[in-house]
């Protein structure tokens, strides 16, 4: 009885959810060359690809950060199959974003590099997020699941310092609007409360 | 190696403006083929204006002839918040602006005050084309062949007095037709001032300008009047002016007041003086590539330092950014 309810709720079978999953989280892949290729970025397309990858890396890990939150408020308990992937398109977009940046912006020029990482807060906060987040795409894999048991719980509560982070990289930007900082910073916020509380009543 | 030194271009080998709009109308040609539901920008053209073509000397310190940045990107390309903070918002929403009728209020520390017609201004002047590097405080620049006149044209006629230092400019307040000073999230407190020292507003290089690309300005680039400060960052030179005041006091401009560590009153383009959050050094000439970034050194000035660095005899540039 109860198995059937289950099934009900989830239309979304194991057999084709994941590819769907998949094949959205590349869409913004597919705009970013789309637009390299036929020139559809404007005159600065180093700014635009800039802003395209860092966005959908930011994007795709609120994702990540509120599955947890979907999970409990509409009892789907299926999304989570769908984190992991989101979490790793995360990493991949904020790795490309670094790319971009590195290479047309730094032209991989380390004294420029250093400096940069040195002086300006934004960068240092960036770079850290995505220093954080690359031992949880290493471990995004049913091996180390396994493997670390309990820690991979834990060490995947980097999810944590990699949102603040993220969200300060885009504050510490903002210039003419604080729209989107805004935004990021309401979704972080309503998204971790009650996890805060969930870790309060635990103690 | 992605990042090449950007070869010096002939100016025969600049494509002409048609060919680019051509550029344009196949790229929107196979954006729709693609089925993109991306409407293209459409503003009308702006008419034609009559000028004095620029000398085009390599001496002329009025004319660079460094490949100049095609008018459909110069005018789809902007920062005006007053329309909006996207770079793409101007040319979507300044269609709304009325420029017709225009006056500039002429105040403060000056002999003839008043309200000054726009047409009435251009009749006192010869309209002229200069065509200067324009370097935005995000480390991109363009080149672009403005029509105008200096600016000093109009305070000699305006005749400050003595205790005239600065002039203050103020751009148009109309948030019926200018949905960026409609928006909560702005950090500007509108209307927009700048403002300039008298003898950087007398120089030669310093340009009220009307038009662009042998036209009148579009809405976007700043119509019907806005100022041209080619050894500044862009934001120094104001758009859609109203309003000119002098004053014996420096004033405080917009975005002083909202970040004062990161813009000062002078502005002057300086490789040296990084901005807080990013580096000077290195700018993008517009349009860039992909496979050929056209990423390029800072001059400092912006390349105009033989004209301009005796007004800033003994000053610490680095204090005074």
């Amino acid at each position: 009885m109860a198995d059937v309810t289950e099934k009900a709720r989830q239309p979304l079978g194991m057999g084709w959810g994941k590819p769907l999953v998949f094949v959205l989280c590349l869409l913004p892949l597919a705009a970013v060359v789309y637009g390299a290729v036929l020139g559809g970025l404007g005159p600065d397309p180093v700014k635009a690809l800039i802003v395209m990858t860092g966005d959908w890396a930011i994007r795709a890990l609120l994702v990540v950060f509120s599955v947890s939150a979907l999970r409990s408020w509409s009892g789907w308990s299926r999304l989570l199959r769908f984190r992991r992937m989101v979490g790793l398109f995360a990493g991949f977009y904020a790795s490309l974003h670094l790319l971009v940046v590195a290479t047309y912006l730094f032209a991989w020029d380390w004294i420029i590099v250093l400096e940069e990482l040195s002086e300006r807060p934004y960068i240092i906060a960036g770079f850290a997020a995505w220093l954080l987040m690359l031992p949880m795409v290493v471990t995004s894999n049913n091996y180390s699941v396994r493997r670390l048991g309990r820690r991979w719980r834990q060490l995947h509560r980097l999810m944590y310092p990699v949102m603040g982070l993220a969200w300060l990289h885009v504050v510490w930007q903002v210039r003419s609007s604080y729209l989107e900082a805004l935004i990021y910073g309401l979704l972080i916020v309503v998204l971790a409360l009650p996890r805060l509380r969930r870790f309060q009543l635990a103690r | 190696m992605l990042i090449k030194k950007p070869d010096d271009i002939a100016s025969s080998e600049i494509t002409p403006e048609a060919v680019y709009l051509r550029r344009r109308e196949f790229m929107q040609g196979a954006a729709a083929m693609a089925a993109m539901a991306v409407a293209p920008v459409t503003f009308s053209a702006p008419s034609p204006l009559p000028h004095t073509p620029v000398d085009a000397r390599a001496d002329n310190p009025f004319y660079t002839g460094e490949a100049q940045t095609p008018f459909s990107d110069a005018s789809r390309y902007n920062n005006f918040y007053e329309f909006g903070t996207d770079k793409s918002d101007p040319a979507k929403y300044a269609s709304a602006l009325t420029v017709d009728p225009w006056s500039i209020d002429v105040e403060g520390e000056v002999d003839k005050p008043g309200k000054y017609a726009l047409e009435d201004i251009l009749k006192s002047v010869d309209i002229e084309e200069r065509v200067y590097r324009l370097r935005c405080v995000e480390a991109w620049s363009m080149v672009i062949p403005w029509l105008g006149f200096p600016l000093s044209d109009l305070i000699k006629q305006w005749q400050p007095t003595s205790k005239a230092k600065y002039i203050q400019f103020e751009t148009l307040y109309r948030p019926s037709e200018m949905r960026g000073q409609r928006s909560a999230f702005s950090t500007i407190d509108w209307p927009y001032i700048e403002g300039l020292r008298m003898d950087e507003a007398m120089h030669p290089l310093t340009l009220m300008s009307v038009g662009m690309y042998g036209r009148e300005l579009p809405n976007q680039n700043g119509a019907p009047i806005r100022l041209v400060v080619p050894w500044k960052y862009g934001f120094k030179s104001i758009k859609s002016i109203v309003k000119i005041r002098f004053t014996e006091r420096q004033p405080k401009t917009s975005w002083q007041g909202i970040a004062p560590r990161e813009y000062g009153f002078y502005a002057n383009v300086n490789p040296k003086a990084d901005h807080p959050r990013w580096s000077q050094r290195y700018e993008r000439r517009l349009p860039s590539s992909l496979l050929s970034p056209n990423r390029i050194r800072t001059q400092m000035f912006n390349g105009y330092e033989e004209q301009v660095a005796s007004l800033y005899k003994g000053m610490n540039l680095r204090r005074y950014y």
